[in-house]
């Protein structure tokens, strides 16, 4: 019954470990870059022609001027996404189209309201409040400090010349 | 077999139940999605919600628990009373799955994690302790669901982010397993503990690769321990490699000498039909411990199978190390099951 080809220690693994990431890295499934891309393409540009539509819908029929229209276009954007996201939609587009639904404004109220639903079983002030921030968190962190970086440069250089 | 010499330790990793331990009952609980698979004619009980009738996922998930082990009860016509101990885990922070379920079913408590390895690492104890007689009967059981999992380990699960072919899909549901001396059932023969290994895969949406070594130096050590090779089993398991791991495994045995291509499977890849869109394939305690006490008790009750191996794996990270840069230690533990009275 015993048919031990080769004697080794029991269980000592003797592959090193960049030889053994070597070798698993030939199993990884591909991943179509192509299509993704083709993916994130078609969703994205969509979601920006809603946006575009809607923007246009606020400037022919309710009276805003193309500057003051922005406001209430992505505050529909918003609006439309968080509904989809509690509606267990959001999740599924996001898995298809990749880039394309995290980029545009609706990728981030995703984030915020994922995280709100996600945690309301804890409480609406430690659970929804404390966590709503939990992924949008670091876009305003480094949205604000980058914000303030480019400002300090355009400052500068406006200073001087 | 003739493998029954009258010792109980037979090498440091691997133990031997020279008792008449068997598995004499075993049931599980599961969610939707699973019910929709291949093995859902053999689960006990499907609950077609995710909250399984509870207010929070984290209840649901004592609730599959509770299912599983008051369906085993009542498989084995005993009540609570007779069951000296429970073995039982999940992948929750503090397991608090095992504990509050174990308040609400009054038994003695051994809480255990080893991630998705813990339904081995208790079904493994568990005949220990009856082998050497601590217990006339135990109860092994663990538990996952994929909600409270992704919010534990990921993202919310209503986010929209991207997951990578690579990624592994949590199975909602919850497996028990009863062991107790003689009766019916298969007999539990042999079990190795594993070591972990970490061979410093760091991306936690790639845990096949990290797993499949830990699998193959248990399974390994299993074979050179109790003189076993593939062909002593029909059917060798491991808890959930999936799509990715299954064969990395299969090339690291080869390596060693060892050609499990006729009798290998893993149980992230049965318990799902490829159509259901699952990634890779489960992952999770419950998915070894679903497919072992359904499955795999069913043939080897019904003679179909006569001797099965089933190495559960689990990945020992954290959020915490994975976002301190720290790869992913891993490990698996194995049980050897025999049919037949």
């Amino acid at each position: 019954m015993a048919t031990k080809t080769k004697s080794k220690n029991p269980g000592s693994m003797q592959m090193t470990k960049q030889l053994y990431q070597q070798q698993a890295s030939k199993f990884q499934p591909k991943r179509n870059v192509l299509l993704n891309s083709f993916r994130a393409f078609w969703v994205g540009g969509t979601i920006c022609l809603l946006g575009q539509a809607i923007q246009n819908m606020y400037i022919t029929f309710f009276g805003f001027t193309e500057k003051t229209a922005s406001n209430p276009t992505v505050a529909t954007l918003i609006f439309l996404s968080v509904l989809l996201t509690g509606l267990g939609v959001y999740d599924n587009i996001g898995q298809y189209a990749g880039a394309g639904s995290a980029v545009p404004v609706t990728g981030f109220a995703n984030s915020i309201a994922s995280a709100a639903i996600e945690h309301r079983s804890e409480g609406y002030v430690l659970g929804v409040g404390g966590n709503m921030f939990k992924l949008a968190g670091s876009v305003i962190v480094f949205g604000v400090v980058a914000a303030f970086i480019a400002g300090i440069i355009k400052s500068l250089i406006n200073m001087f010349f | 077999m003739s493998n029954n010499q009258p010792v109980k330790r037979v090498n440091r990793q691997t133990w031997h139940f020279d008792q008449n331990v068997r598995l004499q009952s075993s049931a599980v609980a599961v969610g939707p999605k699973e019910g929709e698979g291949p093995l859902a004619h053999l689960f006990d009980k499907i609950h077609d919600d995710m909250y399984a009738g509870q207010q929070t996922w984290e209840d649901a998930e004592r609730q599959l628990m509770e299912d599983a082990v008051n369906t085993l009860l009542q498989k084995a016509g005993i009540t609570g009373k007779d069951v000296d101990i429970i073995l039982a885990g999940d992948l929750l922070n503090q397991n608090i799955t095992t504990n509050f379920t174990a308040e609400k079913l009054a038994m003695p408590l051994l809480g255990m994690y080893g991630a998705c390895s813990t339904s081995m690492l208790t079904l493994a104890n568990a005949a220990a302790l009856v082998n050497a007689g601590y217990a006339n009967r135990a109860i092994a059981a663990c538990s996952s669901h994929n909600a409270t999992a992704e919010r534990q380990y990921r993202y919310p699960t209503e986010y929209g982010g991207q997951k990578p072919p690579s990624a592994q899909w949590t199975v909602t549901g919850a497996g028990a397993g009863l062991v107790g001396i003689g009766g019916n059932g298969p007999r539990i023969t042999y079990a190795t503990m594993g070591k972990v290994v970490d061979m410093g895969i760091k991306d936690p949406f790639d845990m096949g690769t990290a797993m499949a070594p830990a699998a193959a130096s248990t399974i390994q050590t299993h074979f050179q321990d109790t003189g076993r090779s593939p062909e002593t089993y029909d059917l060798i398991v491991t808890g959930d490699l999936a799509a990715v791991g299954y064969p990395i495994l299969k090339e690291l045995m080869l390596a060693e000498g060892y050609d499990m291509d006729q009798v290998y499977n893993d149980c992230g890849l049965m318990i799902y039909s490829p159509d259901q869109d699952v990634f890779a394939g489960g992952s999770g305690c419950a998915s070894s411990a679903v497919v072992t006490y359904s499955y795999i008790i069913d043939q080897l009750n019904r003679g179909l199978l006569k001797n099965v191996l089933v190495c559960a794996t689990g990945a020992l990270l954290s959020p915490v190390s994975t976002q301190q840069g720290n790869s992913i230690p891993c490990i698996a533990h194995a049980v050897a099951l025999e049919g037949g009275s």
